[in-house]
C-alpha cells in the first residue's frame, strides 16, 4: 500500500515540484511532507566510505513524538479528570477523556499550525528543505502550557518561539535556546495571569469561576506549597490523599503534560532505549535536584524548604522539563563532561528558583532556559580543559 | 547574609547587562572570543571592585549634605552632592589608568587584544553606574558597597563570557544575511536578558 502511494507521489505529484516543473517554488514544502512518511532515497555517492544510517533526522524528531505520547494522553485524561474533580461530578471514563480531548487537541493543533506555517513561509523564503526540529517542538510547547490558555497566545507564542528563537539562527540545530521553553517564557512574562495562579490548571470552558464542589482549589502543588505557611504535606495531603504517588501518577492540577511522572518516565524509556536522549543529563539533572533538596532539608527555615527532596522530583515540571527539555540535542551541552555539568546545574538551579522565588513556582522551566544560555560557556571550558590535558601529555611524551 | 544577599543580587537579579542594559558598548564589541571577554570582564570586576567603595568614602565623608561634619560643626549644611558625577568619574578614570598601566605590563597580549576598550572602561557606562546605584541605594557600610561593587562587576563577567561562547558558536550558524554581526547579538542579548529574568525577585 505504501509502496503504491510512494509511487504514485514519485510518478505523479514530484514532477510538479522538481526543477522546471509547475511548482517549483513550493519544492521544500511538497519535499517535508515526502519525507514525513518515507525514507529519503539518498544514498552516499560510490567513492565515499561512510555509511548512512536510516535514522536521520526526522525519524529522530519523530521518536521524540511518539516518547511525548504517554504524556499527552494522560494528560488529555487528566484534564477531564480534574474538570470533572472540580465539579464534583462522578464521570466515567470516556466522558473524561471526550471532555480533555476537546480542551486539549485545539491547543495541540493550534500550536503545530503556527509554528509548521511559520517554517514552510522560512523554507520557501531561504529555498531550504523544513526543518523536522518542529515537529518536536510543536508538542512541547501544548504539553508545557496550562490548559486554559486561549488559542490566540499559544499561536503568538509559537510564532515569536520559532521567529526569534530559532529561524533568526539559522533555523534547526542552530538556535541556543530550546524553542518549546522560548514559547514558554514568552508567555510567562506577557501573560503571567494565564500562566500561573489557582484559575488557569483546569479547563472550565468558560473561565467564569465554577463552584468547586468539594473544596478542592484548582492550585498546583507548587503553588499550594509557597502559599501555604503549615507543613506542605498536609495541607496538600489532605485534599489530594497520599501526595506523593498521586503527583508521580498524575492526578493533579498542573501544565498539560507534565502531571504524570511516569507517563514522563516511559517517554524517558524510549529515549533512553533509542539512544536519542542524553542520560548523562537525566542522571545528573535528577542527582543535583536531590542533592538541592537535602540541602535544603537541612537548613529548613520556611515550609518549603521542609518539602522532602524525592516530592521536588514530582512536582510540578521538573520531570518533564529535565527528561524533555533539557535533553534538547541542540541547546544542551555537547562535551560529554559538560553534559554532567550542565544536567547538575539545572537540577540544582531549579529547585533554588523554585524554593527562593515565590513569584515563579515553576523554576525548571527558568533554569534550563538559563542552563541554555550558559552551555556553550560550559563547552568551551571543557574544550580547553582537553586541549591543555593533551598538550601536557604530548610535553610529556616528548 | 547580608552581604551574601547583596552579592547575588548584584550579580543575577539586578545584572547590569540583561537588568539595566548597562555597559552595553564594550559588552557587544568586545565579545568576539572568550577570551578577550575574560580579560575585559576581569578588568571591569576590578575597576568595580575598587572605584565603587572609594566612591563610597567620598560620597559619605566629603559630597553628601553633613558629610563634612568632621571637619567642624559650621560644615554640617555644605552639600556638595551636585559634584558627585564630576567626582566619581575623575575616580575612575585615574582608577582605570592604574588598570591599563598594569594590563600593559604583565599581560601585553590581553592589552593588544582589548585595544581601545581598556581606556574605554573609564566611561562605560556600567561603571559609573555601579558608583550611581551605590549612591542611590544608601548602602550600610563600605563593606556593603564593596561587596555591591565586587557582585555587579561579576554579572557583567558572566554576561560577557556567557555571549562570548554563544557567538563564538554561532559562527557556524546559518545567520540571515542582514542580521549577522550585531543584528543577532542584540536578539541574543534580549534572550539571554529572558533567561535571567528567572532570577527577579529571589531574596536570600
Amino acid at each position: 500500500m505504501s509502496n503504491a502511494i510512494h509511487n504514485f507521489l514519485e510518478e505523479k505529484v514530484k514532477p510538479n515540484f522538481d526543477k522546471g516543473g509547475k511548482l517549483e517554488k513550493y519544492y521544500p514544502a511538497y519535499d517535508a511532507l515526502e519525507t514525513f512518511m518515507f525514507v529519503p532515497g539518498h544514498t552516499t555517492g560510490k567513492t565515499g566510505s561512510h555509511i548512512r544510517d536510516g535514522i536521520d533526522m526526522k525519524r529522530t524528531m519523530i521518536m521524540v513524538v511518539v516518547a511525548l505520547l504517554p504524556a499527552l494522553l494522560f494528560g488529555i485524561w487528566n484534564t477531564g479528570h480534574q474538570y470533572y474533580l472540580a465539579l464534583g461530578e462522578q464521570a466515567d471514563f470516556m466522558t473524561k477523556v471526550i471532555y480533555g480531548a476537546i480542551e486539549v487537541l485545539p491547543i495541540v493543533v493550534v500550536s503545530y499550525a503556527a509554528g509548521l506555517g511559520v517554517e514552510f513561509i522560512f523554507a520557501i523564503i531561504n529555498k531550504h528543505q523544513v526543518n523536522e526540529g518542529f515537529l518536536v517542538s510543536g508538542m512541547l510547547i501544548p504539553l508545557c502550557l496550562p490548559v486554559e490558555i486561549p488559542l490566540w497566545m499559544v499561536a503568538a507564542a509559537t510564532i515569536f518561539a520559532v521567529i526569534i528563537g530559532k529561524e533568526v539562527f539559522g533555523g534547526t540545530g542552530m538556535n541556543i535556546l530550546n524553542v518549546a521553553l522560548t514559547a514558554r517564557a514568552f508567555l510567562f512574562f506577557a501573560y503571567p495571569t494565564w500562566m500561573s495562579g489557582d484559575k488557569v490548571w483546569i479547563g472550565e470552558g468558560t473561565n467564569e469561576a465554577v463552584a468547586y464542589a468539594d473544596g478542592s482549589t484548582g492550585a498546583t502543588l507548587l503553588a499550594q506549597a509557597t502559599e501555604k505557611s503549615s507543613g506542605f504535606v498536609n495541607a496538600a495531603g489532605a485534599q489530594y490523599g497520599d501526595t506523593f504517588w498521586n503527583a508521580f501518577m498524575g492526578f493533579i492540577p498542573g501544565s498539560i503534560g507534565e502531571t504524570s511522572t511516569l507517563a514522563i518516565l516511559i517517554g524517558a524509556a524510549i529515549l533512553l532505549i533509542t539512544g536519542i536522549a542524553s542520560w548523562k543529563i537525566m542522571l545528573s539533572g535528577v542527582l543535583g535536584a536531590y542533592v538541592m533538596g537535602l540541602i535544603f532539608n537541612a537548613f529548613a527555615v520556611n515550609p518549603f524548604m521542609e518539602v522532602p527532596a524525592h516530592y521536588h522530583l514530582v512536582m510540578g515540571g521538573f520531570a518533564f522539563g529535565i527528561v524533555f527539555m533539557a535533553t534538547d540535542p541542540v541547546s544542551a551541552a555537547q562535551t560529554s563532561t559538560g553534559k554532567y555539568v550542565y544536567g547538575f546545574l539545572i537540577g540544582i538551579l531549579g529547585i533554588m528558583i523554585r524554593v527562593f522565588n515565590p513569584a515563579y513556582p515553576e523554576g525548571i522551566m527558568l533554569a534550563i532556559l538559563f542552563m541554555n544560555v550558559m552551555a556553550p560557556l560550559i563547552d568551551h571550558y571543557v574544550i580547553q580543559a582537553n586541549i591543555k590535558r593533551r598538550k601536557k601529555r604530548t610535553l610529556a611524551v616528548a | 547574609m547580608e552581604y551574601v544577599n547583596i552579592f547575588v543580587k548584584s550579580i543575577f537579579v539586578d545584572n547590569m547587562i540583561f537588568a539595566y542594559f548597562l555597559g552595553m558598548c564594550s559588552y557587544l564589541a568586545v565579545s568576539k572570543t572568550v577570551k578577550t571577554g575574560v580579560g575585559l570582564g576581569a578588568a571591569v570586576i576590578f575597576v568595580l571592585g575598587i572605584t565603587v567603595p572609594i566612591n563610597y568614602l567620598l560620597e559619605n565623608y566629603v559630597l553628601k549634605e553633613g558629610a563634612l561634619v568632621w571637619l567642624g560643626e559650621e560644615f554640617a549644611t555644605v552639600d556638595l552632592s551636585f559634584l558627585s558625577f564630576i567626582m566619581f568619574i575623575a575616580v575612575i578614570a585615574s582608577m582605570v589608568q592604574l588598570v591599563e598601566m598594569a594590563v600593559e605590563k604583565f599581560a601585553p597580549a590581553l592589552y593588544g587584544a582589548l585595544g581601545i576598550f581598556l581606556p574605554l572602561i573609564a566611561v562605560n557606562c556600567s561603571i559609573l553606574g555601579g558608583s550611581l546605584f551605590m549612591q542611590e541605594r544608601q548602602y550600610a557600610n563600605i563593606a556593603e558597597a564593596t561587596v555591591f561593587g565586587l557582585g555587579s562587576g561579576v554579572g557583567w563577567f558572566l554576561a560577557i563570557v556567557a555571549i562570548a561562547a554563544i557567538r563564538e558558536k554561532i559562527k557556524y550558524s546559518n545567520v540571515p544575511a542582514p542580521l549577522r554581526g550585531l543584528g543577532i547579538t542584540f536578539i541574543l542579548t534580549g534572550l539571554m536578558g529572558i533567561a535571567f529574568m528567572s532570577f527577579m525577585g529571589i531574596e536570600l
